[in-house]
This record gives structure tokens, sequence and C-alpha cells, in this order.
């Protein structure tokens, strides 16, 4: 872990929602994993007080990209940041993605910015295997593809692509048998969408990695603020340090 | 740059210097260390530790509200023995003071956590009596004279280290509570833990954290942090460690100036990890700017207009 000063180089207007801001930081792009995040102080004032975590969406040379919608004072702050203005970072934070498994085909699921985090994983699935995506959101609005490779589209409304949700998408191409027979799931998304996706993992008996959200403060396991119940109802586990990725059999959803 | 002094004594406390970490804020002293070197700091409040583990509350247990945040953690930690074994032989390798903080549901919970950890290299106790967000023990002792009076009196006869009682600021007169710490041998006192709470999702008309109520801490909180605090220095002649939205080295010295002997830095910790050593070298600085050579030139010399 590093406490870092970052430059915001670049912002990217990806929808009318969604935001995609680059920060130059060597420490961070070295050392960051796909699935890890960094918790970033939004303001020098007091208000708002918090950090902010986001996960590593995209890593390239030595800039780290986050993506994000605005929805409070944290993320506004962030999307009127100038380039060149500086940020105090803390990351890498929390467990990545696990890719050492023995899987075939690699399929993201993430719903609305739950996508963030596949864009940095595609590039680290070895190139004998195969990446399908499939991105959920409300409306097409909400819709980002950056980064992502072979994708299927579904939203609420039907704006754009499958009319319904993104589980649903799935499991029509898992009964049409669309995979080789090894697959491995990575999904980021809602809970109410990790609830299906787990349902859908049982039925189909899938091996599955989830990456939780959860609100915290410090990010690293000091204040315990972002507890998430283990499956079995043993206690909590804390989504900033035990996480955020979980096997999806680990946790309750 | 010259010598400066900043070693206090609280009693038979003796800190190398006033700023310490508050306990819940620093988790079990080690995690922090990839932001700061420890051994710097004046010393290192556990995590409350209660007898056996505790899981804590369930989520949501924080929420941010403006220059600040509520918390309902509900105490969760390894416990005891767990903390004996994993955490403590990493701890005593340091160079720092090093307090644990007790919590408990019943009066003999407390007596035999002291009892258990005295026996093992720790300077002093913090005794937690003011954490609003468990049934049992917490706010209904630190709110009952007669009880805080009694677990200090039987933990302070159960140890020959320095007992810290930690006061809850939900009461009329904090004062009389530092008194009662100070008459049963408490050497000095921590005020202050967090206020109550409360915030309200307007649009689901749910309460943001899970057990409704929270304890209130940050910055928010200092101005009312610091009148504790004098009202205490004012009333009673017990040695007083400021705790309340500490950020930088004036919010520190805000405290000190008032009276109190030491700091702890809390809720800043995650905001900011490394802010303890910037807090150390900005006290330290403001000295020579003022030509003092001791940090206990400057403790307890607010100057009032008479």
């Amino acid at each position: 872990m590093f406490q870092t000063i970052a430059e915001v180089i670049d912002k990217k207007i990806l929808t009318d929602q969604i935001i995609l801001l680059s920060f130059k930081s060597k420490i961070l792009a070295e050392n960051a994993k796909p699935g890890q995040f960094v918790n970033i102080r939004v303001s020098e004032t007091c208000y708002p007080y918090l950090r902010r975590p986001f996960s590593f969406c995209d890593v390239e040379n030595d800039l780290i990209k986050i993506l994000f919608t605005v929805s409070g004072q944290g993320t506004k702050a962030l999307a009127e940041a100038i380039i060149g203005s500086k940020f105090d970072i803390i990351g890498p934070l929390g467990n990545g993605f696990t890719l050492v498994d023995d899987f075939q085909d690699a399929i993201f699921v993430g719903g609305g910015l739950g996508i963030a985090p596949f864009p940095f994983l595609t590039k680290f699935i070895s190139k004998n295997k195969n990446i399908y995506t499939y991105i959920g959101a409300r409306n097409k609005n909400y819709i980002v593809t950056y980064g992502l490779k072979n994708y299927r589209i579904a939203t609420d409304d039907g704006s754009l692509g499958f009319k319904g949700n993104v589980v649903e998408l799935l499991k029509q191409d898992l009964v049409n048998n669309s995979f080789r027979e090894k697959i491995k799931i990575f999904g980021c998304g809602p809970t109410q969408m990790l609830r299906s996706l787990k349902l859908l993992c049982e039925e189909f008996n899938l091996n599955c990695e989830v990456s939780t959200e959860a609100a915290m403060a410090c990010g690293f396991g000091i204040c315990q603020g972002c507890p998430i119940e283990s499956a079995d109802s043993s206690g909590y586990k804390l989504v900033c340090k035990d996480g955020p990725v979980f096997n999806i059999n680990e946790i309750k959803l | 740059m010259s010598e400066v002094n900043l070693k206090v004594n609280l009693g038979k406390l003796v800190l190398k210097n006033p700023v310490l970490v508050a306990s819940g804020t620093f988790g079990y002293g080690i995690e922090s260390h990839d932001f700061l070197d420890v051994n710097q700091l004046g010393g290192i409040i556990t995590k409350s530790l209660s007898l056996k583990p505790r899981i804590g509350n369930p989520p949501q247990r924080i929420a941010e509200t403006p220059s600040g945040m509520l918390n309902t953690i509900g105490l969760a930690n390894i416990g005891v023995e767990r903390f004996i074994m994993e955490k403590l032989p990493e701890l005593v390798k340091l160079n720092t003071t090093i307090i644990v903080n007790i919590a408990a549901s019943t009066v003999d919970e407390y007596v035999e956590c002291v009892k258990i950890l005295d026996r093992e290299k720790v300077d002093a106790f913090e005794i937690n009596v003011s954490c609003p967000n468990v049934k049992e023990g917490g706010l209904e002792f630190g709110r009952d004279l007669n009880k805080v009076g009694e677990i200090t009196s039987k933990v302070v006869a159960s140890t020959n280290k320095p007992v810290i009682i930690k006061l809850t600021p939900n009461v009329t007169a904090i004062s009389e509570f530092a008194r009662v710490a100070k008459e049963e041998g408490a050497t000095a006192v921590s005020a202050i833990n967090t206020f109550i709470g409360m915030a309200v999702n307007v649009y689901t008309r749910k309460p943001k954290l899970s057990r409704i109520t929270g304890g209130l801490s940050g910055p928010a909180i200092r101005p009312l942090a610091l009148a504790k605090v004098f009202e205490i220095i004012q009333k009673v002649d017990i040695p007083v460690i400021g705790i309340g939205g500490i950020t930088n080295f004036e919010d520190a010295l805000e405290f000190l100036i008032v009276g109190a002997k030491a700091i702890q830095i809390g809720t800043h910790n995650f905001v900011d990890p490394s802010s303890p050593i910037k807090i150390i070298e900005g006290i330290k600085k403001h000295l020579i700017k003022f030509d003092l050579n001791d940090i206990n030139q400057l403790i307890g010399t607010l100057q009032v207009d008479q």
C-alpha cells in the first residue's frame, strides 16, 4: 500500500452520465492488480471528509484510470477536477481477481458501473482463453464499452441490445452451450445483480468470483466499516481487506 | 534544528510526545505501517478488546455526515487471547508506548481482561466505558457515576499499570465523571468518545445506520470536544488526554493550550493515515517558531481576558 499524490492527466466523458478519469502515478500503476482499488481524498477541506474508493478500471504505462458517475459530493468533486490538479491517493488496496484457476473461457458480467474493473482485467486474461463480456444497465445512457472485448449488451428498458437483465442474457447463452467446457465467471455490479448471478452459478455449477462494493472509510481494514456477511454465518468479512473480490460462495448476498 | 522537548508526564504514564492514535482508528497498531513510522508516535491505543471475540454490528456500519462520520461498528474485535497470540508479539517490538483499550459488558469482564493483559508487555490500559454502539456495557456504564467509580476502582486494584478512563460526552456534566475516575485512582482520563448521532436517507426513509443511532466523530465535533476538555480542566485535577476531530497540528495545539497533556488522532487516521507524524512535526515547528523548547511551556496556557 502506498499513499501518494497523483496528477489528473485526462478526463473523458464517456456517456451523459459516466466519466473516465486518468491520474499519473507510476507507483500505483506498477503495483496494481485487476480487482484491486484506490481510495481517493476528493477534497482538502473537511466536506466531503472521507475518501472515496474506486476500482482500477484500467492501467496504461504510468496512468491509472477510474470510472464513475456523479452520485454525491465526492464524485462531484472528482467530476469537476481540472487537468493538472492533484489528489492524495491510497492504493493498491484489497485483493484482486484470481487468475490461476483452470478455465478456458472468461465471462465478465457487469451491471452499470460494475464493468469498471473489466478493462484492466481483460489485459490479464491469457491469449489462449476467450473473453465474453456481458454489459447490463438501466438504459443506453449507462452503457460503457471502453476497453471491453466481445461484448453483449442488455438494458432494462430495451433501449440498446437485449431487453431485460444481464444475467438473463447470460443464462440464454449458457442454455445454448455457447461456451467451452471450463468457464469462469467474473461479476461486478449491484447487489441485486450479484444475487441473480449467485443463483445462476448454483444452477449451472459455475466457478465465479465477484467484486463487491461497500461504503468504507479507511480502505485498509482499520475502521471495520465495510462488513459483508460470511456465507457460513460465522460473522463478517471486510470488503476492503478480505475483498473486494470474493468467491461467490464465500459471502451472503 | 534545535532540540525541542516533547515529553509529557501524565502521572505515572510518561509519553515521548503528546500525540497518540485513538482506539478504533488504528486497528491493532500494526496495519498502518506502510503509511507512517509508528515508532515516532507518542503511543498507540489499540482497538477495544473484549474477553471473547465480538463479530460487531451488521452493515450499514458507517455514514458520512458534514465534516464527520457516524459509526456503529459494535466493538468488532478478536478478543484478548488472540490479541496476545497474534498481534502483541509485533507490537512489543515497537519503540512506542502501547496502551490497550478494554471494552466489556460487565464489571468482572473488565477486571478479567486487565488481569490477563497485566502479565504482558503493555504499558497502560484505557478503559472504554463510553461506546454508544453496544447493548450492554458501553454508555450504560459511562452515564452512571457509581458504575464508572466501581469499574475504575476494581481495574486500578488489578494492575500496577496506569489506567486511563475514556469518558463519554453524552452526559450533562463530564467533569463529575472525571472526578470519580480521579477519586478511584485513575491515572488520567481520555475525553471524549463519540457523540450519539443519527442520519436518515430521505428517499428510503430508513436510518443510514443499521442500529439507527451511532457515534459521531470527525472535525464536526472538535469544538464540542474542546469545551468538554476545558470543563474537566477547570474542575478536576487529573491529566486529560484530548480527543475529537483533530486533523492537524493547530487542532492538536488547541487541546494542549486548553490544558490536555496529550491528544489522540482518531477519525483522521482514516482520511490521512500519515497525519499523526505531520502533526508531531507541526507541533515541533510551532514551538521553535515561538522560541519555546518544551511542549510543557505551552500546555495549559490558555490566555483568558479577565
